[in-house]
């Protein structure tokens, strides 16, 4: 059975410019203990999907679909059964590491509140399990820098704390928006290596939610391609960057500069991204797709064998 | 061989930091953020400078444009150096060399329409032009970066950040200035636009005869762009090579973590990040040795105590004691 199951999720947002269609019949499952990548650029809806399995939408947002996890519906949980799963079963990993840490508290404190108030720890018990938590992200010096605030660690302590705090009540699902997206290059190795290693210890279940494929491409075992709040393709990460069935995957993999490959022209996808005020009616990547055909403006493709086209495999460029 | 276009020795640029200081009347502190960096640049040339956060390479190229302060060192253009606080080399200085910037909506005046932002060079770098011909070069510019004419009366906000970053680009090179400063010009882009603007960029360079200098933190966008790469950290120069060469086989242990970390997309191929530990230096209190030895895998003794000169191997310079004694 699976741990979390998404199904026709649709997310909308009421502004001034009239309805967002952010999130547009998605559905997708993972497994105890899978990990799971959803890829997509700025736009395509992507963290709207963490926040929304979460509760943690904004006000103007309407939502539709089933969220399950462990075979109840999120969606409809009263605010204090959602509190009671959140960081306890399910935790959520933010982009910035700063804004998700409150200044004036203490790394212990933070790091600690959340066992009180999850599993009714006393403050000793609290702080063993912080220095715990924070001896297994690897902060040096634990011991010492409990008592310590956010502002005196660097930008990559700061994320391992905010993992250490994702993990402390050992959840079995964890949500990672662009947990490196902030990172320079040779801390972000050391965050995602941190990550790998305890998702085997544990076995947590994870979906990691990115940009940038060669993080997915070294850490996950399956494969989500978004584009303006739509699946375009979904297959084992092997898959999706050997054969990628999709015009938008080639499109994206194909765009991606890579250190090995010498002077060559990149292969840019034409257009700017869609406006997503008009409820969908075709094909959203249509307007900037190689292969489209005339029905792809006109009709919405079906998502069948792991991709949403119309057009077969064999006929694309 | 050609004279380069443009030669720059010895930048140090630092910052005064006045928190952590003991009484108030005691000198402020002074974060280096450039510690000593040359290079010269050939013209038609591109030359890429990567480092992460905080390595200085934005803050050099900033100081080089004069947009920046700077302590020591010398620019010298067209062989005739610049004298930053004299106001006729800087006008000689503005009008051959440009520069793009990394978020493209806020480098671009919210309340002027597009054609002035693009025309706006054009009014001080060649006043002989009368407003039809001004008109006539916005448009031609607009027109090869990919705006379309009838876009040109709206405002900035009213495109997007890919679009936006072609306006800067339209404005940057409108005047037929001979070098490009780009200052991470992509990262703040998607990556199926960022790569159109690479294009655009790659095309206008080979076009236009330009010298680019292109700062990033992103080593494939830096490989792709470069003929050759320079590598800081700590605001110091590791080493410097051809693109290729310095990918393919880097010689400074920084550089090599650097490669080995970039995460690449391909999931048959099983990465080995190298994964450095130790603490970044303090800027404000450097060491005395080589920049790099807290985090170095490979440190010596004498890394400590003496701090590498950038020295010729084989065509390629990098400052590392071990590459003294190997080589």
């Amino acid at each position: 059975m699976s741990l979390l199951s998404v199904e026709n999720l649709q997310i909308r947002f009421r502004t001034g410019d009239g309805l967002v269609h952010a999130v547009n019949d998605v559905s997708f499952d993972i497994a105890e203990g899978q990990k799971l990548a959803l890829v997509g650029e700025s736009g395509s809806g992507k963290s709207q999907i963490a926040l929304a399995i979460m509760g943690l939408l904004a006000k103007n947002a309407e939502v539709a679909g089933k969220v399950r996890f462990d075979g109840r519906d999120l969606l409809s949980l009263p605010a204090s059964q959602l509190n009671a799963l959140r960081a306890a079963q399910i935790a959520l990993i933010f982009q910035d590491p700063m804004s998700s840490l409150n200044p004036y508290m203490t790394i212990e404190r933070q790091l600690g509140e959340v066992v009180e108030l999850h599993e009714g720890a006393s403050r000793a018990e609290a702080r063993k399990r912080a220095l715990e938590v924070m001896e297994a992200v690897r902060i040096p010096d634990a011991r010492n820098r409990l008592r310590a605030y956010p502002h005196e660690f660097s930008g990559g302590m700061r994320q391992r704390i905010v993992i250490a705090m994702a993990l402390i009540c050992r959840p079995r699902l964890i949500l990672a928006d662009e947990p490196t997206t902030a990172l320079d290059v040779t801390v972000q190795a050391q965050i995602m290596a941190l990550l790998d290693e305890i998702q085997r210890d544990l076995g947590t279940a994870v979906l990691l939610i990115t940009h940038d494929l060669g993080v997915v491409a070294g850490f996950c075992d399956d494969t989500m391609v978004l584009y303006g709040g739509r699946v375009m393709e979904a297959a084992p990460t092997p898959a999706i960057f050997d054969a990628p069935g999709h015009p938008y995957t080639r499109g994206l993999l194909r765009a991606v500069p890579r250190i090995t490959d010498g002077d060559v022209t990149l292969s840019a996808i034409p257009g700017s991204p869609p406006n997503q005020t008009a409820a969908p009616r075709a094909c959203p990547f249509a307007p900037r797709c190689v292969d489209a055909i005339p029905a792809c403006h006109e009709m919405l493709p079906d998502f069948r064998e792991g991709r949403a086209c119309i057009r077969p495999v064999e006929e694309l460029t | 061989m050609s004279d380069p276009i443009l030669s720059v020795k010895d930048m140090r640029v630092t910052f005064p930091v006045r928190r952590g200081q003991r009484f108030p009347w005691s000198p402020p502190r002074r974060l280096n953020a450039v510690n000593g960096v040359g290079f010269d640049l050939m013209p038609g040339r591109v030359l890429g400078i990567v480092g992460e956060s905080g390595c200085g390479k934005s803050t050099l190229i900033r100081a080089v444009a004069g947009l920046g302060p700077h302590d020591s060192g010398t620019v010298t253009l067209d062989g005739q150096p610049i004298d930053y606080a004299r106001r006729t080399d800087l006008q000689r200085l503005r009008r051959r060399m440009q520069m793009i910037f990394q978020d493209p909506m806020a480098s671009l005046n919210p309340r002027m329409t597009i054609r002035e932002i693009v025309a706006e060079p054009l009014v001080y770098f060649c006043p002989e032009l009368n407003s039809r011909q001004r008109r006539h070069k916005v448009i031609e510019m607009l027109d090869r970066v990919g705006i379309a004419e009838r876009n040109m009366n709206r405002f900035p906000h009213e495109f997007s950040g890919g679009q936006c970053q072609r306006i800067g680009i339209a404005r940057a090179l409108i005047a037929r200035p001979q070098i490009l400063l780009c200052d991470e010009p992509v990262s703040a882009l998607d990556v199926s636009i960022q790569a159109q603007v690479i294009n655009l960029l790659k095309e206008l360079q080979a076009e236009m005869g330009l010298t680019l200098i292109f700062v990033a933190h992103d080593l494939g966008v830096v490989r792709h762009i470069s003929d050759d790469i320079l590598v800081m950290y700590m605001g110091g120069m590791m080493e410097m090579a051809p693109a290729g060469e310095l990918v393919a086989n880097p010689r400074h242990p920084y550089t090599q973590a650097l490669l080995s970390a970039v995460p690449v997309p391909d999931p048959r191929v099983k990465q080995q990040p190298q994964i450095l530990t130790g603490d970044l230096p303090s800027p404000m209190d450097l060491p005395q040795g080589c920049l790099f030895q807290s985090r170095c895998p490979k440190r010596i003794d004498a890394c400590a105590t003496v701090r590498p000169d950038l020295t010729d191997r084989q065509g390629r310079l990098v400052a590392c004691l071990l590459e003294d004694e190997t080589v």
